[in-house]
C-alpha cells in the first residue's frame, strides 16, 4: 500500500534564499511523524507547500500513490490535507463557530446563513475534543490557548486524512497539551496521519512514532522516535561544524557592571529573568524562536512595559519606561528588523548615522550642520570600514552587512555604552558576517557592554563570553563560553510544565 | 457581530479578560451622544423640538445616510471608497438619461441607476483585486473618472425630471403620512430605513456579509481557509455600489434633477458618519445601526446650530470637532 503522502525532491527558493533542497518526506496513515530542525531549517516552508500555500519550484507530491498538484489551500483541503499554522490564523472579530467554518458555511440558495447549524456543529467538535469553548464567543475575547484550540477544532472539522500541526503547543499549558495529545491519539486510531512540528523533545518522545530531521533546507534523516536517544536527535539537528572559532574570554573580574537585571517579568513572555552584564563583556542570548529573548531586550530598552523587576545601569537603579530614556542612559538596541526599525532606507548614510544624535548637529534655528554631520559620518565610515562610495549614498543601495554597520555607527555616535544586537547577521552573507563579528569583538575590547541575541548557535558560540539560554520566557541557564551546542539545546528545550498555569 | 474594539493585544499576553460591557458601551456612547444633542437643542430652542423639524432632520439624513451605508460596507472590509460621492452623481445622471432623454418608465430609470452603481463598484473591485491597486488609489481614480464622465455626458448642464411626474415622490412624498397623518415620514427616509434593514440583514445573516467582516478581520486567514477572496471582494464592492446607486436616485428625486457638478465632498461626509458611528477604519467591525446614528448626529448638529442661528462656517467647524471627539472618546473607552 502506498504511503498517505509522499513528497520527493522538493525544491523551493525565495529571493536570495534557497529554502528547500531536494527534500523527501513521507507520511503514513495512522502515524504521528515529528518534523524537527533548528529555526530556519525549512520545516514550515515544506509544510506550507504540502498545504498549498506555496508552490514548489521542483519535486513531486503523491497522495495515495497518485501524483498531485496542490494549487492552493482549497485543493489541499479537497485532498484531505489540512494545517494548523504556526502563527494563529483566525479572524479576531468573528465568532468561534464562524471561524471554524469559514469558507464552508451552511447556507440556503439566497446565501442566508444557518447560524444555529454552525454553532451546533462547532459545539459537537468541541465535545469530541472535550474542550469547553462557547462557539458564539468572539475570538478576540479568547485566551491564546483557547484560540489555539479553535485552530485545532477548525482543522478537525475538515475531517482531514493528513493533519499538519506547526508548533501547536507553543501557547498551551501542561493540561491542555495532555488534552491535545489525547485528541491526537484518537485521530491516529482512526487512521489520520499527523505531521507534528515542535521543538520540545519531551513531547516528541511522548507522542510521535517517527522523527524526520531537517537542516538548512535539506533532509538529514528519519529515525524511530522510541529507540532514538534525544542526544542523537539534537546532534542531527545541529550537525554543522563550527570550527574552533571560539572567543578569547577576557578577564572581567575587575570590570564594573554595566547592567544588572533582576526578576524581570512581563506576562508569559518574560518570566523572572535576572542577569548581569559587565563592561567589555559579550553576553550571548540563545534560545528557540519565541523563547522571549527579543522581549527581554525590548523591556531593557523601554519599548515594552515590565510587569515587575528592576534594572540598574552602571550601578544606578534605573526606571526605563521609554526608548528615549534608554538611549539617554546609553543603551542602544539594534533591531532584528533592521530595514523597518533601524534605518531610513531612502536617506543617505550621513543622515542615518546622525539620526539619533540630531540635537548635536542643529543650530538654534533648526538648521542642520551638514559639514559637521558629514565629518562624523566619514569618521565612522573609516572606523567601521563601511563600504560606500560616499556619505551621501542612499542606505538602501548598500549591502546588508554595510547597512548593519551604519546602524552600529548610529548608536556609537549617540555614545551608547550598552549595545543590544538582535540577530545582528540576519540576511547578511557569510563574508560580511565575519566582519560584523570582528567589529562586535572590537567594541567589547573597547569597553562596551554587549548583548547578542541570535538564533544561530555557531554565532552565539563564536562571539559570547557567556551564554544565557532562554526557554518559554524563563532564563534556563547561563553557560560559559566553552559550552557545547548540545548543552545549549538541552537548556533551550527544557520545558517547565509546572509554570504553565491555565491561560 | 462584534462591537468591541480592543487595541491589538500583544502576542505575548496570555489572557485577555474582556467584558461584555464594551459592546454595550459603544452603542451607548454614540446613541447617548445623539440623545444628549437632541435634548440640549430641544432645551435651547422650541423650534427645534417640533415634529416638522424632526422630519427635516431625517430628510436631510436620507441621502448621506444611504451613502454612509455604502461606505460602511467597504470600510468593514478594511478598504475605503472615495468615489461614493461622484458615483452617486453618476448614477443620478444615469437615471436622468434613461428617464428624461430616453423617456423610459420610472422603474427602469431607478433600476438602471442602481445597476450602474453596482457596475462602478465592480470596476473599483476589479482594480483592487485583479490589478492590486490599493483601495484608496483605485477609488480616488474612480472618483475623478466618474466626476468627469458625469460632466461630459450632460454637457455640464443639469438634467431635469419634469417629464417623469412622480419621480420626485421617491424622496419627497410620504407613504407613511397617508396612513398616519400625524407622522409624515418622508419617503426618502423610508428608503433609508429599508436600505439599512436590508444591508444589516445581508451583513449579519448571509455569506456575503460574513466574508465582508472576515476580509476586514484577517484577509490572509480567509484566503488560507479556501475562501475565494478576490471574487467575494468584487461582489462586496458591487453591493456597495448598488447602495450608492440608491443614494443617486434619492438625491435626483429630492432635487428633481441630476446635477452633474454635485457629489464631490459627499464621500468625506459619508466616511465621517461611519467613523462617528464607531466603525473601525482598520476593518473587521462596524454596524449599520452605528452608521445611522453617526449620520443622525451630524444632521442634528447641523440642524440645531442653524436653528440657533450659528453661522454656517461654525457648523463646519463643529462637524470636524465631532469627528475628532467621537473617535477620541471611543479610544478612551477602549483603554
Amino acid at each position: 500500500m502506498p504511503d498517505l503522502i509522499q513528497m520527493r525532491g522538493i525544491d523551493k527558493s525565495f529571493p536570495g534564499v534557497r529554502a528547500l533542497r531536494s527534500l523527501d518526506f513521507n507520511l503514513r496513515a495512522g502515524e504521528v511523524h515529528a518534523l524537527m530542525g533548528e529555526n530556519g531549517a525549512g520545516k514550515s516552508t515544506l509544510m506550507k507547500i504540502l498545504s498549498g500555500v506555496y508552490q514548489p519550484d521542483a519535486g513531486v507530491i503523491e497522495v495515495d500513490g497518485v501524483a498531485r498538484r496542490i494549487s492552493g489551500p482549497r485543493a489541499a483541503q479537497d485532498l484531505g490535507i489540512s494545517i494548523i499554522h504556526q502563527e494563529l490564523m483566525l479572524m479576531r472579530d468573528l465568532t468561534v463557530a464562524q471561524n471554524i467554518f469559514i469558507g464552508r458555511e451552511k447556507r440556503n440558495m439566497f446565501g442566508v446563513l444557518d447560524e444555529a447549524w454552525l454553532n451546533n456543529a462547532a459545539a459537537e467538535i468541541f465535545a469530541q475534543m472535550k474542550v469547553n469553548i462557547d462557539p458564539r464567543a468572539i475570538v478576540m475575547d479568547l485566551s491564546v490557548a483557547q484560540a489555539q484550540m479553535v485552530e485545532i477544532a477548525k482543522a478537525l472539522s475538515y475531517k482531514s486524512r493528513a493533519l499538519i500541526m506547526d508548533e501547536p503547543t507553543a501557547a498551551l499549558n501542561a493540561r491542555e497539551v495532555g488534552e491535545l495529545f489525547a485528541i491526537m491519539q484518537r485521530l491516529k486510531a482512526e487512521g489520520v496521519g499527523i505531521v507534528y512540528i515542535s521543538h520540545r523533545m519531551d513531547e516528541i518522545k511522548q507522542i510521535s512514532d517517527r522523527v524526520t530531521v531537517m537542516r538548512d533546507g535539506a533532509y538529514v534523516g528519519t529515525v524511530p522516535a522510541a529507540d532514538t536517544p534525544i542526544g542523537q536527535i539534537i546532534a542531527m539537528m545541529v550537525g554543522r561544524e563550527i570550527g574552533d572559532a571560539r572567543p578569547i574570554v577576557p578577564n572581567l573580574d575587575a570590570a564594573p557592571k554595566a547592567l544588572e537585571v533582576r526578576n524581570l517579568s512581563r506576562g508569559r513572555a518574560v518570566r523572572d529573568v535576572s542577569f548581569d552584564l559587565k563592561k567589555g563583556e559579550i553576553l550571548g542570548f540563545a534560545g528557540l524562536m519565541g523563547a522571549g529573548r527579543t522581549e527581554v531586550a525590548r523591556l531593557i530598552f523601554g519599548a515594552d512595559k515590565a510587569d515587575s523587576g528592576t534594572i540598574a545601569v552602571n550601578g544606578q537603579a534605573a526606571r526605563i519606561t521609554s526608548p528615549k530614556q534608554a538611549v539617554a542612559l546609553g543603551i542602544g538596541y539594534l533591531s532584528e528588523d533592521r530595514k523597518h526599525l533601524g534605518l531610513a532606507l531612502g536617506m543617505d548614510v550621513r543622515a542615518n548615522v546622525g539620526l539619533a544624535s540630531m540635537a548635536r548637529f542643529i543650530d538654534v534655528l533648526g538648521r542642520i550642520d551638514e559639514a559637521g554631520l558629514s565629518d562624523a559620518a566619514q569618521d565612522y565610515i573609516a572606523r567601521l570600514g563601511i563600504r560606500t562610495p560616499s556619505d551621501s549614498q542612499e542606505v538602501r543601495l548598500l549591502s546588508g552587512g554595510n547597512q548593519q554597520k551604519v546602524v552600529i555607527a548610529k548608536w556609537l555616535l549617540r555614545d551608547c555604552d550598552i549595545l543590544i544586537f538582535d540577530e545582528p547577521t540576519r540576511g547578511i552573507d557569510v563574508g560580511a558576517k565575519a566582519e560584523i563579528y570582528t567589529l562586535i569583538q572590537a567594541l567589547a575590547a573597547d569597553g562596551k557592554a554587549i548583548i547578542v541575541i541570535s538564533s544561530e548557535l555557531p554565532e552565539v558560540l563564536r562571539l559570547s563570553h557567556r551564554i544565557a539560554v532562554m526557554c518559554e520566557g524563563r532564563l534556563t541557564g547561563i553557560l560559559p563560553a566553552e559550552a557545547s551546542q548540545e548543552e545549549i539545546m538541552a537548556l533551550a528545550t527544557q520545558r517547565d510544565s509546572h509554570t504553565g498555569d491555565a491561560a | 457581530m462584534s462591537e468591541t474594539q480592543a487595541p491589538p493585544a500583544p502576542e505575548t499576553s496570555a489572557t485577555k479578560p474582556k467584558d461584555g460591557i464594551g459592546s454595550i458601551g459603544q452603542k451607548f456612547l454614540a446613541f447617548g451622544s445623539l440623545i444628549a444633542l437632541i435634548v440640549v437643542f430641544s432645551f435651547l430652542s422650541e423650534n427645534f423640538r417640533t415634529i416638522g423639524n424632526m422630519m427635516n432632520i431625517l430628510q436631510a439624513t436620507s441621502v448621506i445616510g444611504v451613502l454612509a451605508i455604502s461606505a460602511t460596507i467597504i470600510i468593514i472590509t478594511g478598504g475605503i471608497d472615495l468615489s461614493v460621492g461622484t458615483a452617486m452623481t453618476f448614477t443620478a445622471v444615469t437615471a436622468g438619461m434613461l428617464l428624461t432623454w430616453l423617456q423610459l418608465p420610472i422603474p427602469v430609470g431607478v433600476a438602471g441607476a442602481i445597476l450602474m452603481g453596482a457596475l462602478t463598484g465592480l470596476a473599483s473591485g476589479l482594480f483592487i483585486t485583479k490589478m492590486r491597486i490599493p483601495p484608496f488609489i483605485a477609488t480616488l481614480g474612480m472618483m475623478l473618472v466618474l466626476k468627469g464622465l458625469s460632466l461630459i455626458l450632460t454637457g455640464t448642464k443639469p438634467i431635469y425630471f419634469n417629464d417623469s411626474p412622480g419621480f420626485t415622490s421617491i424622496a419627497q412624498g410620504s407613504l407613511v403620512g397617508q396612513l398616519l397623518p400625524a407622522f409624515p415620514l418622508p419617503n426618502g427616509v423610508l428608503v433609508l430605513f429599508i436600505v439599512a434593514g436590508l444591508i444589516a440583514y445581508i451583513l449579519n445573516r448571509t455569506v456575503l456579509g460574513r466574508y465582508t467582516y472576515a476580509l476586514g478581520s484577517n484577509e490572509e486567514a480567509a484566503r488560507l481557509s479556501g475562501v475565494n477572496v478576490d471574487a467575494w471582494k468584487m461582489g462586496i464592492y458591487a453591493l456597495a455600489g448598488a447602495v450608492t446607486g440608491v443614494a443617486g436616485v434619492l438625491i435626483a428625486a429630492r432635487l428633481n434633477s441630476a446635477q452633474p457638478a454635485l457629489g464631490q465632498g459627499y464621500e468625506l461626509e459619508a466616511i465621517a458618519a461611519v467613523v462617528i458611528g464607531g466603525t473601525s477604519l482598520a476593518g473587521g467591525r462596524g454596524t449599520i445601526l452605528g452608521t445611522l446614528i453617526g449620520a443622525l448626529i451630524m444632521s442634528v448638529m447641523t440642524n440645531g446650530l442653524r436653528i440657533l442661528s450659528v453661522a454656517p462656517e461654525w457648523q463646519i467647524v463643529a462637524t470636524g470637532a465631532i469627528i475628532i471627539g467621537a473617535v477620541y472618546a471611543d479610544m478612551l473607552r477602549k483603554k
